[in-house]
């Protein structure tokens, strides 16, 4: 398929509007708030039916939104929810000795029964990662997080889960807005001190029990 | 709030959809001028630096180590350093202080001493100071020439239009890893149609790249990237000796090679140690020199979008660009990346290179429609070429482009397409038909192209990697079909790799094939009168646009 320049501008657009309308109104953080429970040290599992999900350092506790203002609440339900409409059950881990989404996405995949892992930061930079890969290779990787829709998230869950079973499912599609650059850059680099900020070099990643109120 | 209608137009302005910030100082977030920049200073104990800008060595990282024992010179340090950063400054902008004196003083200076006599200095200072200061004389340009397809036919002729246009250097990258070879060689062979001479490179993951211009396929190369602070170097699984290890991998075949560094990578990436975006890239540029490598690609590149939403930004990136020539390195100097939806933004911001003139001013302009650009887009794309060709003729600046008329375009076009499509029957990859070639000759960009077969592509992409093609199995087809000008250009450049003259500092090649370098073309500035100037014959075809009506066109019976 042959992409123009105009319409993945109109996408991008259609798309931003959109997070915006769903940011603007507090409903939807009232509707669910994330709530964390810390059950230890995360654990290598060996049973084959499971997706780690790793949340990098800030994510839902220091930043509660992407860098577009897509609710964390939100987008964590739909990447669990991706996970499990394929019959399988997300785990979702805090990764803290790192602020990179390859690094973070390489642990939760070593750590996944299944050997695949999904990371994400605060901002919504978000990888598909497999334990055998180099940390710097990647299954999928969505690098524009100001492209990123809730739908765009599920579909992420949905394809780590179809790997994990094995599968070869075609990659999600992915937008490129060249203008991404100088509209979001600085605040991308922002986001990402904030969340850095809250590395911890050498800890362990805690498993989290997730719970949606 | 009722909303002035005023400023609701101004809302709806280009510039604000740009994201600006203020500064954050504390973790690095501001271009210049940071209370917390370490302050000037130098010891020299036994001919060895033991003390760099209030560093004692036992606690230099890897960076500081480096550049205390590869780039200082002990013996002119502590000359240097005793100069007043005002007085450092004067000399830049001074026409009657010659360039060498500068360049001897500059390997004395620390990176917080540089730092400090920039903040001295405003930006029409900064442009003077890099007038005299640029290595070659001759100021010249480079190009990118991708597309979302990785189609070749459409390089090829996008290739032999630029070259024709004036670019000195292009360079090409992929949306999809493995069609690099084919890339790279529909480069070449259409580059080498529209000028013999050209320089082409292919940006890739660091061992692709070296192979296939070992092979003959590229003639040089330009992402080796440097950093500013130890985490994001060694991020990247590198340190400053690994990478001079490389660059010595490239002189060793006789390959051309600069660095890539540039403003604000170190904030992107979250570890700027609290220091100015200027003074990381000071240490980058000092790396650069120190590992022995000719020239360096800076200008914030990748991450202008950074200094770009902060005061004073596109001065320090102006300033980078001013301390690579001090360090008498060759430039590249940026204008290569989308940084603004603002036309007006865009150009102010060009202007500072173009205006002094640099080695390559864009590093690279656009040769293809931005909506193909595979490094992102650029800061101008082919859609502004007359714009440029106007602002030359303006301004009377040599921009390295040069005017040109549709019909010279169409068959410089048309050749190369042809020429790739006989290189491609030759070396039994899949064809190229004669409707590719007419799309081609005529495209805006890739949406007017046919579609090829990707996976046939591919493969013989790869194929062409294990039979081990190089550049003279290239000349071989090119001669056999009849292209014997284009095989003479080819092979033009396979010389250049055993002679080794394009080694040399800031070198570019004509289309007779000297080299002209910072050698034999040395930037003699001293103000008015001097350094490089139009010649008549220059300024003639800069003059004569193609829209520009001759009087003579308003006789009775000619035009209106």
């Amino acid at each position: 398929m042959q992409i123009s320049e105009e319409m993945i501008r109109e996408i991008a657009l259609q798309v931003i509007k959109e997070m915006e309308h769903a940011d603007a109104p507090q409903e939807a953080a009232k509707a669910a708030r994330l709530v964390f429970k810390e059950v230890g040290v995360a654990p290598k599992h060996t049973n084959n039916d499971e997706v780690v999900i790793a949340i990098c350092p800030a994510f839902g506790v220091y930043q509660d939104a992407t860098i577009t203002g897509v609710l964390h609440v939100e987008v964590l339900r739909e990447l669990i929810a991706g996970v499990e409409e394929e019959g399988l059950k997300a785990r979702v881990i805090r990764v803290l000795k790192t602020s990179d989404v390859a690094f973070a996405a390489h642990d939760a995949a070593k750590l996944s029964g299944s050997g695949i892992g999904i990371g994400i930061q605060s901002r919504g930079t978000t990888v598909i990662h497999q334990k055998d890969l180099a940390p710097l290779s990647n299954l999928e990787l969505f690098p524009q997080a100001p492209l990123l829709t809730l739908e765009t998230y599920r579909a992420i869950g949905k394809n780590a889960a179809k790997y994990a079973k094995g599968e070869h499912p075609n990659p999600v599609p992915v937008q490129n807005d060249q203008m991404a650059r100088p509209k979001y850059q600085a605040i991308a680099a922002v986001l990402h001190i904030k969340e850095t900020e809250h590395v911890k070099p050498g800890t362990k990643s805690v498993e989290l029990s997730v719970s949606f109120k | 709030m009722k909303r002035s209608k005023r400023f609701e137009v101004l809302d709806e302005r280009p510039v604000n959809q740009d994201g600006f910030i203020q500064e954050w100082p504390e973790v690095g977030l501001i271009a210049m001028e940071n209370p917390n920049d370490p302050k000037p200073s130098i010891q020299i104990k036994d001919g060895k630096v033991c003390e760099l800008d209030g560093k004692k060595r036992e606690d230099f990282d890897m960076i500081d180590q480096f550049i205390a024992d590869y780039y200082i010179d002990p013996t002119v340090a502590e000359e240097a350093m005793a100069i007043s950063d005002q007085a450092a400054a004067k000399m830049l902008c001074d026409v009657n202080c010659p360039r060498e004196t500068i360049v001897r003083l500059v390997k004395g200076f620390t990176p917080a001493k540089v730092v400090a006599i920039f903040n001295q200095m405003n930006v029409v200072e900064m442009m003077m100071a890099l007038q005299k200061m640029r290595a070659r004389k001759t100021p010249s340009n480079q190009c990118h020439i991708t597309n979302v397809a990785d189609n070749p036919v459409l390089i090829a002729a996008d290739g032999a239009e630029a070259a024709f246009r004036g670019f000195d250097e292009m360079e090409t990258t992929v949306g999809v890893v493995r069609y690099a070879p084919f890339n790279a060689l529909a480069l070449q062979v259409g580059g080498q149609v529209g000028r013999g001479g050209v320089l082409i490179q292919c940006a890739l993951e660091e061992a692709t790249e070296l192979l296939l211009g070992m092979r003959g396929i590229t003639a040089y190369a330009e992402t080796i990237s440097v950093y500013g602070t130890e985490q994001v170097f060694t991020d990247g699984d590198d340190t400053p000796w690994s990478k001079a290890f490389l660059a010595s991998a490239y002189a060793s075949r006789g390959l051309k090679m600069r660095f890539t560094s540039g403003t604000g990578s170190e904030v992107q990436m979250g570890y700027a140690e609290g220091k100015s975006m200027l003074y990381l890239e000071i240490r980058c540029i000092m790396l650069t020199k120190g590992a022995g490598v000719q020239g360096l690609q800076n200008g914030s590149i990748s991450c202008i979008g950074v200094p770009a939403a902060v005061p004073s930004g596109i001065r320090a990136v102006l300033a980078e660009n001013l301390f690579t020539t001090m360090a008498d390195l060759e430039v590249a100097s940026g204008n290569d990346q989308t940084f603004s939806h603002s036309p007006i933004r865009r150009c102010a911001r060009t202007m500072m290179q173009f205006l002094p003139g640099t080695d390559f001013i864009f590093s690279g302009y656009s040769g293809v429609p931005n909506y193909d650009n595979m490094f992102a887009g650029s800061n101008f794309d082919v859609d502004d070429y007359d714009d440029y060709l106007v602002l030359q003729r303006d301004l009377m600046v040599d921009g390295g482009l040069r005017p040109v008329t549709e019909e010279e375009v169409i068959a410089i076009r048309n050749k190369a397409a042809r020429a790739l499509q006989a290189v491609f029957k030759e070396l039994g990859f899949p064809e190229i038909t004669e409707e590719e070639v007419e799309a081609a000759t005529y495209a805006h960009g890739s949406k007017d192209m046919p579609h090829r077969n990707v996976v046939e592509d591919l493969k013989a992409a790869q194929d062409m990697l294990k039979r081990g093609i190089t550049g003279v199995d290239v000349v071989r087809a090119l001669a056999k079909n009849g292209f014997t000008d284009v095989a003479e250009n080819v092979l033009g450049m396979l010389r250049q790799r055993v002679s080794g003259d394009y080694l040399h500092t800031s070198s570019i090649v004509d289309k007779d094939f000297n080299v002209i370098s910072a050698v034999n073309d040395r930037n003699d500035y001293q103000g008015p009168g001097t350094g490089y100037r139009l010649n008549k014959e220059r300024w003639d075809e800069i003059k004569n646009i193609g829209s520009a009506l001759s009087p003579d066109y308003f006789d009775r019976g000619k035009g209106c």
